[in-house]
């Protein structure tokens, strides 16, 4: 069952005993090859192997930094295109998003390629909002000519955003500034909610407030009633043994 | 406005509209989640050196499919740029 | 417990709630979120026509075309065979004067000290050896091939190699980001493995996992090139004989790839039955590469990572082997006696007892194949000084009664047999499974021994030496 093995892999129990003394958690979610372990590098002083190919990063990789006195664990997760997952591995980035309650998350977009990588972006913003958008491979948008609006971008996700070229170093200041400010909540990022067609839209409204009894504020119930009406029994499976007593044998 | 047929032929530099992705179970699902829903224009950019499988241009990124899959996404050509 | 979970009625009654079949409301889900964020990029990036696109088409047109895609791939392989070959010979030689240098240094020191000669002999002749051997012959071509290979993967070359292939790995029954995965084989095998992650089909990630072994790895093909330097000659500057030692090796790189195409074939026609999984692979846009820091980041990496491993393998290795060496039953050594034992099989494939053996000492790591094979060979015989590389050819042809035959068996052995110890043991760990573990192990140890057997007996009968 590589699947239950996956999820086991994170399990809260692992995930708490390498951070007794609280530091902030940051997930680096993203794209296959936007430049996810290059940040994750820049940030932490590793040195992951990086190359332009996508699906290089198969493992979650963990790795710390120090930023104005307060310690932050990064978490570089497997690239992935969706949070509908098909593999093993995009199901490790999701359930790691939905369950593990990072602090921040920040997804890594390449520039020259936004609106795929929007898709990705618009999915987290449903189920966290606590989300940063790093806008990195600025260096390459800037020579394809793109001219890109960061300040709209932010305004029409409601997310901040960074500009960032991390295989130059550039914009990782700003990154560290504003992974700092969300996190002591100086930043409210307020993710804008996608509108569904009609018929969408009336089935999450009888659903949502459902959800919202049973699993209270933990998971945006809004995303949870989607994954309900999409009959996702990835998540359903991902969710219980996520639940404190798991590990005691529950099976479906 | 041409008649409805196949991606897998579109030539190569020919833009197109998807109109339906008919396959089903995780390969619809991969498919869609490269952004190949109705209304998305994708543009064949080459084929590899024996014919299978083609790049094509979906939503800025460069995505090759074998031909299995190509069979499966109807498109109604268009010309331009 | 779970099924009465208020979540799972939740699930059961949603369906009836929303009037939606589940699939539908996926399709549905999808495509809104796709419209918003098509929505949102055309009012935040403004793309004027750009030649950077047009840069990368015009690549493309060469790498990805019909008639230049292959001739591409296997010019750019040889060129960097060759870079490696030329620029080995140099630091080869200079590390092995030197670290022979320091044997002798260390040698008198340890007269000065009036040491036992066991313990000469179990740190200068066994350990030190070993890992003079590893550092000196192995290093080199790993430190420079290592970094070429990281030009190419960080300028976006190697999903191209795979698009360029898959119509033989779908032919093959496999999926085709397995070329990339035998890329990654390239440095390490082990390492391959876990890349195998990327394939998400469990069965071509199966196949891809078991034939990996058949892309020489780093500490591999140095064999490859120490061998067809001392046969062809690539350390002479004539142009001509540096070209053929570069060729056989791109041969022998090549029969890798061939053999790997034709066992996915009979895995998936036999122990793995199945259809091809839909094959989906983004070919990411070109970057440059910053040279600079690729090749001194890989160039420290791989010298890093070999002489741990040479610490961590060769030394130990070197240590056994020397006290095999002198362990003395009824007047021959252990190593001669098991050397003797294997003899008679390892000639059938055109090999001897001792290079039979190398390869079983050599399973912790490849890279001590060869600098056991010397040590064994030195042991033995008269010749105790091995002061430069040139004395190898005299030890292997001169000592041993090596052939070109030899030289070929022992080089198609390198490519194919059993995977070395820190791969199994990684393919152990991804899969859970022994049997395919079993599997892994058999696979290219069964090829390998067929190969030499058939080229030994063919040339045999031929009478081609």
């Amino acid at each position: 069952m590589p699947i239950i093995n996956a999820v086991r892999v994170l399990s809260d129990k692992n995930f708490k005993s390498d951070c007794t003394k609280k530091p902030a958690v940051i997930a680096l979610a993203g794209n296959p090859n936007t430049g996810k372990s290059t940040i994750f590098n820049a940030l932490t002083g590793m040195r992951q192997h990086t190359g332009n190919w996508p699906g290089k990063t198969v493992l979650r990789t963990q790795g710390q930094y120090i930023y104005n006195g307060q310690k932050y664990v990064l978490v570089d997760l497997p690239g992935t295109y969706s949070l509908l997952p098909h593999s093993a591995e995009e199901e490790v980035a999701r359930d790691f998003l939905c369950f593990s309650y990072p602090d921040v998350t920040v997804v890594v977009v390449d520039a020259t390629c936004l609106e795929r990588n929007l898709n990705l972006v618009l999915q987290i913003g449903e189920v966290t909002r606590q989300l940063i958008l790093c806008l990195n491979l600025m260096d390459e948008a800037r020579r394809k000519n793109l001219i890109i609006d960061s300040d709209l971008l932010s305004r029409r996700l409601g997310i901040p955003v960074v500009e960032t070229a991390a295989r130059n170093g550039e914009g990782l200041n700003q990154l560290r500034q504003t992974i700092c400010d969300v996190v002591n909540h100086r930043i409210t990022p307020v993710p804008t909610p996608i509108t569904y067609p009609p018929d969408l839209e009336q089935a999450i409204a009888i659903l949502e407030p459902q959800v919202r009894q049973i699993m209270g504020e933990r998971l945006n119930p809004r995303w949870v009633a989607l994954r309900l009406i999409a009959g996702d029994q990835s998540f359903i499976r991902s969710f219980f043994s996520s639940l404190p007593d798991a590990g005691e044998g529950v099976k479906l | 406005m041409h008649a409805c047929m196949t991606l897998d032929r579109l030539l190569p530099g020919c833009f197109a509209l998807v109109e339906e992705v008919q396959a089903q179970g995780i390969t619809r699902r991969r498919l869609l989640d490269l952004g190949l829903v109705p209304g998305t224009i994708i543009q064949a950019i080459h084929r590899s050196p024996l014919g299978d499988p083609t790049a094509y241009q979906i939503r800025g990124a460069i995505i090759a499919l074998r031909q299995e899959d190509t069979l499966q996404i109807r498109i109604i050509p268009f010309e331009g740029t | 417990m779970s099924q009465n979970h208020p979540l799972s009625s939740l699930l059961r009654q949603s369906q009836n709630i929303s009037g939606l079949e589940p699939a539908k409301a996926t399709d549905s889900i999808v495509q809104s979120i796709y419209h918003t964020a098509q929505k949102i990029a055309r009012e935040t990036v403004q793309m004027p026509g750009s030649r950077i696109q047009n840069l990368d088409r015009r690549l493309d047109n060469i790498f990805l075309s019909r008639i230049w895609g292959y001739p591409v791939m296997l010019i750019l392989l040889t060129m960097i065979l060759w870079i490696t070959i030329i620029g080995a010979n140099y630091p080869s030689s200079w590390l092995a004067s030197g670290l022979f240098w320091l044997e002798e240094r260390l040698t008198q020191g340890l007269q000065f000290l009036d040491a036992a000669a066991w313990v000469h002999g179990f740190f200068i002749e066994g350990v030190y050896r070993s890992v003079a051997w590893v550092i000196s012959v192995m290093l080199p071509p790993m430190a420079i091939f290592f970094p070429l290979f990281t030009l190419l993967e960080d300028a976006g070359y190697l999903p191209r190699v795979a698009f360029n292939l898959d119509y033989f790995f779908k032919k093959a029954g496999a999926h085709g980001k397995q070329a990339l995965t035998m890329c990654m084989g390239f440095g390490c095998n082990a390492a391959a493995i876990v890349s195998c992650r990327i394939i998400d089909s469990p069965r071509e990630r199966l196949i891809a996992a078991l034939t990996n072994n058949f892309t020489p790895c780093n500490g591999r093909f140095p064999t490859l090139i120490a061998m067809a330097t001392l046969f062809i000659g690539g350390s002479s500057l004539v142009l001509g004989t540096q070209l053929m030692a570069t060729l056989t090796v791109a041969g022998f790189i090549l029969l890798g790839i061939i053999l790997t195409f034709v066992l996915s074939y009979f895995l998936s026609r036999t122990l793995l039955k199945g259809e091809p999984s839909s094959f989906i692979l983004e070919l990411p846009p070109y970057r440059s590469p910053r040279i600079g820091q690729v090749i001194i980041r890989s160039v420290m990496d791989r010298t890093l990572f070999v002489l741990a491993r040479a610490i961590i393998v060769a030394a130990p290795a070197g240590a056994i082997t020397w006290i095999l060496a002198n362990t003395y039953i009824d007047g021959t050594s252990l190593l001669s006696s098991f050397a003797a034992f294997l003899h008679p099989f390892a000639s059938h494939m055109g090999l001897d007892g001792f290079i039979l053996m190398a390869f079983i000492l050599g399973l912790p790591a490849n890279e001590i194949v060869l600098p056991i094979l010397i040590m064994a060979y030195v042991s033995g015989g008269s010749m105790m000084e091995l002061e430069s590389l040139g004395d190898l050819r005299q030890l292997f042809v001169v000592e041993h009664g090596w052939t070109w035959l030899t030289g070929i068996c022992f080089m198609l052995f390198t490519v194919c047999h059993w995977p070395c110890g820190t791969t199994l043991y990684t393919l152990q760990k991804e899969q859970k499974n022994a049997y395919w573990t079993f599997m892994a192990f058999l696979l290219p140890t069964c090829t390998g021994i067929l190969l030499c057997v058939s080229v030994n007996y063919l040339v045999q009968f031929m009478h081609l030496l």
